[in-house]
């Protein structure tokens, strides 16, 4: 099997005293859209914040395409190709969408042209001079998503994109992920959400106290329901 | 620039190109130098919000080199401020390298800090004058032939510099370069994360307002014909601060009218003597609890498109 994208193994991290990742575990193959799946503060976000280098005191080891990130400062993440949506967002206000949508550097050739983001987003192509602030919910998501596929990023850090949007957009943003894939990226999503989960993954981690407790295939996932009801708790 | 943007800028040129025929040239100069200064300013603390307490620092030192290599090296007037100006960025340079690696306060503080030694050296060493500090400054021929001893030369001078640097300010405000610097301003652990190395852009930027403020400085050296410790000392930071915040912060157009209304004050409080810091005083924080945004915030807040009112910077 070949060596995978990404690989976490033993990941602690820590917020000031308390210890959030308590030996975090897993792999990520080139072309994958793997899910963290787990309850409010088993970790997941953190995973993500440790893997983009914006935790304080991580130690053990991240590795994408065999380069060691421990170590490497959040922007130089970043230019190796990994591009990160974060849960609030982070649209600057005073910059309008054309601008949000520009800001981010390439870091490396075959990002999306403009024009295709525009076919996935439709809606930001009526609101390029639209204030950063204007944006409905669903637009900030969009825009959020849409901004990291310019720079030619080619893995995709994604923190609960569907948090708080109506069906109509989180359908949306499904079919979004779905086109991404099948263009090539990789994505690692957290979702609490696994309904929305199962139409979009390979592969779910079940992420608990900080480590991985379970893998389940997307496959499998119909079989295995009480299990993850119970990991859950829903 | 969009419409009311223009609109206002060529207002400001009919006003520029009339005001000497009906105001004091050297009072309007004045003016003038303090409006680039505060636009300088404004540069670093509205639009990447990093407020620096030591900016005499570059505006004094650049008056001294400015005012030193003409009378003394009889240099003529352009290249004694771009001399000026040099200072600013090389001061800027070196305090901005130091200062950037603190956020807030502690961003003020060490601002503050490295323009005191500037001002001790400025009162210590001997080609600075000390009290005296340099007077009788010939303002010489520009280009070896404009007389600047003409106030009206002297004031179409200054006027052209303040516009370029006004114009230079705009462009790198609404350049990419301006837009990273807006989102560090905003959140600048994201601007980070999506892979920029903020250090640099906010020491070019640093360096950038450290510049236009030493251009401003030596200018003001050649009007008034005098470099002295008022310019380098801690006062004049403060009061391009005042400036800068009862114009607008984040605002354009702010600084310009914030300096014009501080120097107003001081000129026409004058007789009132050490009152006049009295009533700044009180006039500064009657500004603050009636119209946080500035003058000129203000005016776009209530007059302007939604969503356009400066979301101010500074910590």
């Amino acid at each position: 099997m070949a060596e995978p994208l990404l690989a976490i193994a033993d990941l602690h991290a820590f917020y000031g005293e308390s210890h959030a990742l308590h030996g975090m575990n897993l792999e990520i193959r080139a072309g994958e859209v793997v899910t963290l799946l787990g309850r409010n503060g088993a970790g997941k976000s953190t995973t993500i914040k440790s893997i983009m280098g914006v935790m304080g005191r991580r130690s053990g080891s991240i590795r994408y395409q065999g380069q060691e990130l421990i170590r490497l400062p959040s922007n130089a993440i970043a230019r190796l190709g990994i591009a990160w949506c974060p849960e609030e967002r982070g649209i600057f206000s005073s910059l309008d969408v054309r601008e949000n949508l520009m800001l981010p550097p390439p870091v490396k050739p075959g990002g999306m042209a403009v024009d295709e983001i525009f076919t996935l987003f439709p809606n930001l192509k009526e609101r390029l001079r639209s204030q950063g602030t204007k944006l409905s919910g669903g637009e900030q998501q969009m825009l959020a998503i849409a901004r990291i596929l310019r720079t030619g990023s080619t893995l995709l850090l994604l923190d609960e994109p569907t948090e708080g949007l109506a069906p109509v957009i989180i359908q949306q943003i499904g079919q979004v992920i779905r086109t991404l894939k099948q263009r090539g990226f990789t994505i690692l999503l957290v979702e609490q959400n696994f309904r929305f989960a199962a139409t979009v993954a390979d592969r779910h981690y079940v992420v608990e106290h900080g480590r991985v407790i379970d893998m389940i295939e997307n496959s499998e996932l119909e079989r295995n329901m009480e299990r993850l009801h119970e990991y859950l708790g829903v | 620039m969009d419409r009311a943007t223009r609109i206002t800028f060529l207002a400001m040129l009919v006003v520029l190109a009339v005001a000497p025929f009906v105001l004091y040239p050297i009072f309007l100069m004045k003016v003038l130098c303090f409006a680039l200064f505060a636009c300088a300013f404004n540069l670093l603390v509205g639009y990447v919000g990093l407020l620096s307490f030591g900016h005499a620092a570059f505006f004094g030192s650049a008056g001294y080199v400015t005012a030193y290599t003409v009378k003394m090296w009889g240099l003529p007037p352009e290249l004694g401020i771009l001399l000026g100006a040099a200072t600013g960025a090389g001061l800027g340079l070196v305090i901005g390298w130091l200062a950037i690696r603190r956020q807030g306060i502690y961003f003020a503080m060490i601002t503050l800090a490295l323009s005191q030694i500037v001002f001790f050296y400025a009162l210590q060493a001997p080609w600075t004058g000390g009290e005296d500090g340099i007077q009788s400054v010939p303002r010489g021929h520009l280009f070896g032939l404009i007389d600047l001893h003409d106030p009206m030369a002297m004031y179409f001078t200054v006027a052209a510099i303040f516009v370029l640097g006004f114009l230079f300010v705009y462009r790198v405000i609404h350049s990419p370069f301006g837009q990273v610097l807006k989102a560090i301003r905003e959140n600048e652990p994201r601007a980070i994360s999506l892979g920029y190395e903020t250090d640099r852009y906010k020491l070019l930027a640093f360096v950038l307002s450290a510049t236009l403020a030493g251009l401003a400085g030596g200018t003001k050296s050649l009007v008034f014909q005098l470099a002295s410790l008022t310019d380098v000392q801690w006062q004049m930071s403060g009061e391009v601060v005042l400036m800068t915040l009862v114009g607008g912060l984040g605002t354009i157009f702010g600084p310009i009218v914030g300096a014009a209304v501080i120097v107003t004050m001081q000129n026409y409080l004058a007789e009132f003597g050490s009152w006049v810091t009295i009533i700044q005083g009180f006039i500064f924080v009657v500004c603050v609890l009636t119209f946080r945004r500035g003058i000129v915030g203000e005016i776009i807040g209530r007059f302007g498109p939604k969503g356009a009112a400066p979301t101010g910077g500074g910590h």
